[in-house]
């Protein structure tokens, strides 16, 4: 057994414990990182980037099939259709998140954080043990950081085994399902369901709003819905999954009842080979009760706008704590913060906006205030809208065959803009000036003097800030 | 095989919680019965506190800084045989640091931002925003601003919408600056304006005196009184018991004559020699005479006690009294050293100064101040002489003790220590 001192010890190699112990080795602090996988956590190793992977290949094979039609398209003909090898699909996936593990543990390296492989058990907030016996490893620290992570919901009822699976075994099976039920229409859900449609399963979607992506507004949710409508995927909305039995011949019926119905011979069925469930995740915390932080009654870690916990020198930052939202790039903001309030640094987490993108076809993406939220904080609105349809670029690429468009909202008096909200294929790689407009504050006449390169997407962003003007150039 | 909870224990009398100063045992270690296993900060002193068993830790709650109430479970243990697992009740959660959050003041309604001027806004004075609009800035402003410990709010903007730039807040900071310049009359030496702060948590024993000091000071009414006695016979008495004290004997100090002194006086005037338990309207005077002595640590104030003076000679209240300050400053005092205290004596030592009004070391009635011994010229029998002077101040708590009872036993302890021979009568 080895006893370790540090200044900074992280729990949890993720996209905000990586980024604490990069910024922690720049600033000086001797670091030390413990992760029990891969260095990558959920967003590199089971989350953003091996989905992502999955979903640009499903596009690929979506637009092979295309050109498989008689006569082809865009006259590009295939003689037969695209076949698929859903190993090495997984395969090459793999490659690509192993490309980014060891990039990010070369870059710890290079940072001078030590990276400890192995579960963290606590001893009390400030020690930790990793390992068991004598290749056991105490660390002791100045300063903890909890990147902990979250775990998808597991439901009481239907518990993961062979049939029921988790976004973690959904991204690395290694045959296609013919069919995929997935619980809860959320974005995660969607993702996948729209990516496994286009590979080729059938896809259902049993969800107990009566929206999918409920947290979206109407306006923004439609044209996602017409697209999953057109991709032939199956929505019961407003339904309760009440379990899964196998059937005879190895698959798996899916038991779901509507919610308002208590008659249970009313309860309908659908037989599949794999029941996705993504009704959410919870923070992983349970390991962290010998350290005697205060958790809110979800198991979240409770922090203060500097991520400080109840314990003295005990921060939580990303999906642990209760602060901010359950994404990446929160977590590694709130990483580098925490890090350099360490080194002495006067910093807080009190960001204008914080991006969310859905990743399905169309795609999703929300900065600040959408209209109704705009208006029930009690700020006179003005709206604007521009489609991809009348955007150039949007139809050499076929982006608009979606029917998305890009909505801003600003305030009427002021005209500060207090959020952008976009649907469409490409569009989430518009996010980034809208996030950083409304982060310096921008108002509408900042983006309409702004000079926006043609052809391009970005277009639409100039475009619909002057339809909120009053006075687009390439709309009526 | 069984669990043993500990609770934390009742450390001492009216103990009620105690802060986690350090915990000497770790998850897994095997302890002996009697180790010392936790070390806790009591409002009357650390203490360590021994494992109640042999066994092996198996959980401890709370870390330092954190405070235990007394019968929580603070640690458990694996043990031979059954244990005591009942005890294992979920424990509270440890207390949270108090973190108020920064509530900006209410923005007042105003004209939907109107163009404010660059010319500074006093400083501290908020901005009219549009209501329910925060200050306008990029994220390098912001930062900025945080770093220099400005609010927004405070800081007019002159872009649209009155957007902050960095020559907002170029002009803020100097604002403050040029005002205290022009002020400066000619030829004198310029100085720079320091706007950085520091903040000190307020935590362990500074927070234990805090809330004895505000218990003292927001319940107990003081009345203070001053005095000055003529110690130049007591000076005399000193210096030859002190040139012919029996060996071993430590130095005498001013201290244990007014110790002495105290105890005739106090046994004349019981009143003073009181606790006032103000819950229950109950003032117990006490027989035993316990002084607190107010000692200044490293670490913060501390009142040891020296128990039954009533029992004592000059030579062992000076003993004694050096025995419990001198644990106190070096952190070696027990519970016992530094409580049951029935009246306090609080003396400033070299920075003696002329008065004070010191503040009652609750449920106490009393306290006595002690200013340094001086030579003054004073006027006796029409002429000025010089004698050695020494100001007593004192408070008292006037819901039960009144001025007179106050100021009778100060002029009793004024005419013992004037006439030092009545003092050992």
């Amino acid at each position: 057994m080895q006893t370790k001192k540090c200044q900074v010890l992280v729990i949890g190699a993720g996209p905000g414990g990586y980024v604490a112990a990069i910024r922690a080795g720049q600033l000086g602090l001797s670091t030390i990182i413990v992760e029990g996988e891969k260095a990558g956590g959920t967003c590199l190793i089971r989350g953003c980037i091996p989905s992502k992977a999955l979903i640009h290949a499903a596009h690929q094979f979506h637009k092979l099939a295309k050109h498989a039609e008689k006569d082809g398209h865009m006259g590009i003909s295939i003689p037969g259709p695209a076949e698929l090898n859903m190993a090495n699909l997984v395969n090459w996936k793999e490659g690509i998140v192993n490309r980014l593990n060891k990039g990010v543990e070369h870059l710890l390296k290079t940072a001078g954080a030590e990276l400890v492989t192995g579960w963290a058990v606590f001893q009390d907030a400030k020690t930790v043990k990793v390992g068991e016996g004598k290749d056991a490893t105490i660390i002791q620290a100045e300063h903890v950081i909890l990147a902990n992570g979250s775990i998808p919901i597991e439901l009481p009822f239907m518990p993961y085994n062979e049939h029921v699976i988790s976004s973690r075994e959904a991204l690395s099976l290694e045959q296609l399902p013919e069919h995929v039920a997935i619980v809860g229409g959320g974005y995660i859900g969607l993702e996948l369901g729209i990516t496994f449609r286009m590979l080729g399963s059938k896809v259902t979607v049993v969800e107990a709003m009566d929206s999918v992506l409920p947290i979206f507004d109407k306006e923004i949710r439609r044209p996602l819905e017409i697209s999953i409508k057109k991709q032939k995927i199956t929505t019961h909305l407003g339904v309760f999954a009440k379990g899964v039995e196998p059937t005879k011949d190895g698959r798996a019926q899916l038991n779901f009842i509507d919610k308002n119905e208590s008659d249970e011979s009313k309860m309908q069925n659908i037989v599949v080979d794999k029941v996705l469930v993504t009704v959410g995740r919870k923070p992983n915390s349970v390991s962290l009760e010998p350290t005697g932080v205060a958790l809110d009654e979800r198991g979240f870690v409770k922090v203060n706008e500097r991520c400080e916990t109840n314990m003295r020198g005990v921060y939580a930052i990303g999906d642990v704590c209760d602060s901010g939202e359950m994404l990446a790039h929160v977590a590694s903001f709130q990483g580098e913060m925490v890090a350099e309030i360490i080194a002495g640094h006067k910093r807080a987490y009190d960001p204008v906006a914080v991006p969310a993108i859905v990743f399905t076809e169309p795609e999703i993406v929300s900065v600040g205030l959408s209209p109704e939220e705009a208006k029930a904080a009690g700020h006179p609105v003005i709206i604007g809208k521009f489609p991809l349809g009348a955007n150039g670029r949007a139809l050499t690429q076929e982006a608009e065959k979606t029917a998305g468009f890009v909505r801003v909202c600003a305030r009427e008096d002021d005209h500060r803009i207090l959020g952008i909200q976009g649907v469409g294929t490409h569009i989430s790689e518009l996010v980034g000036e809208w996030t950083l407009a409304l982060e310096m504050g921008a108002l509408l006449e900042d983006i309409a003097g702004t000079i926006h390169a043609h052809p391009t997407m970005t277009e639409m962003t100039h475009e619909a800030v002057l339809a909120t003007l009053g006075h687009a150039i390439h709309t009526v | 095989m069984g669990t043993f909870a500990f609770k934390m224990p009742d450390i001492g009398e009216g103990v009620v919680e105690g802060e986690v100063v350090e915990w000497l045992v770790a998850l897994g270690d095997n302890v002996k019965e009697d180790d010392p296993i936790l070390s806790v900060m009591t409002d009357k002193a650390t203490v360590e506190i021994p494992s109640p068993v042999d066994g092996k830790v198996t959980k401890v709650i709370g870390e330092a800084g954190d405070i235990l109430p007394v019968g929580v479970v603070c640690i458990e243990f694996e043990v031979d045989g059954d244990g005591n697992a009942s005890a294992s009740e979920a424990p509270p959660a440890p207390q949270a640091e108090p973190e108020p959050k920064a509530e900006p003041a209410p923005e007042p309604k105003a004209e939907p931002v109107a163009k404010a001027e660059p010319a500074p806004a006093p400083a501290a004075a908020p901005v009219a925003r549009a209501a329910g609009t925060k200050a306008l800035a990029s994220p390098a402003v912001r930062q900025r601003a945080r770093q220099a410990n400005i609010h927004l709010d405070h800081v007019a903007g002159s872009g649209p919408a009155g957007r902050i730039s960095h020559a907002d807040l170029d002009a803020h900071i100097a604002g403050g600056a040029r005002g205290a310049t022009d002020s400066r009359p000619m030829g004198s030496t310029p100085r720079t304006e320091l706007n950085g702060t520091e903040e000190i948590k307020v935590i362990g024993l500074r927070r234990k005196i805090a809330e004895g000091m505000i218990a003292s000071y927001s319940t107990i009414p003081h009345f203070s009184y001053f005095e000055e006695v003529d110690v130049t016979a007591l000076e005399e008495l000193r210096q030859h018991l002190n040139a012919t004290r029996p060996e071993g004997a430590p130095k005498l100090t001013y201290l244990p004559f007014i110790m002495q002194a105290l105890v005739k006086a106090l046994e004349e005037r019981p009143e003073c020699n009181a606790l006032y338990d103000d819950d229950s309207n109950v003032v117990t005077r006490h027989q035993a005479i316990n002084l607190g002595i107010a000692t200044q640590t490293d670490r913060g104030l501390f009142v040891p006690v020296v128990q039954h003076v009533e029992a004592m000679d000059i030579w062992q209240s000076a003993t004694e009294m050096t025995r419990v300050t001198s644990a106190t400053r070096d952190g070696k005092a027990t519970a016992e050293d530094l409580s049951g205290s029935t009246f306090t004596i609080t003396s400033l030592g070299r920075l003696g100064g002329l008065g004070a009004t010191p503040i009652i070391n609750k449920p106490e009635v009393g306290i006595l101040g002690v200013h340094n011994a001086k030579d003054r010229a004073v006027v006796r029998n029409g002429n000025v002489v010089i004698r050695r002077i020494m100001n007593l101040s004192s408070s008292w708590d006037h819901r039960v003790v009144d001025g007179h009872d106050g100021a009778s036993l100060v002029q009793l302890v004024k005419g013992y220590l004037e006439h030092p021979a009545t003092i050992f009568m």
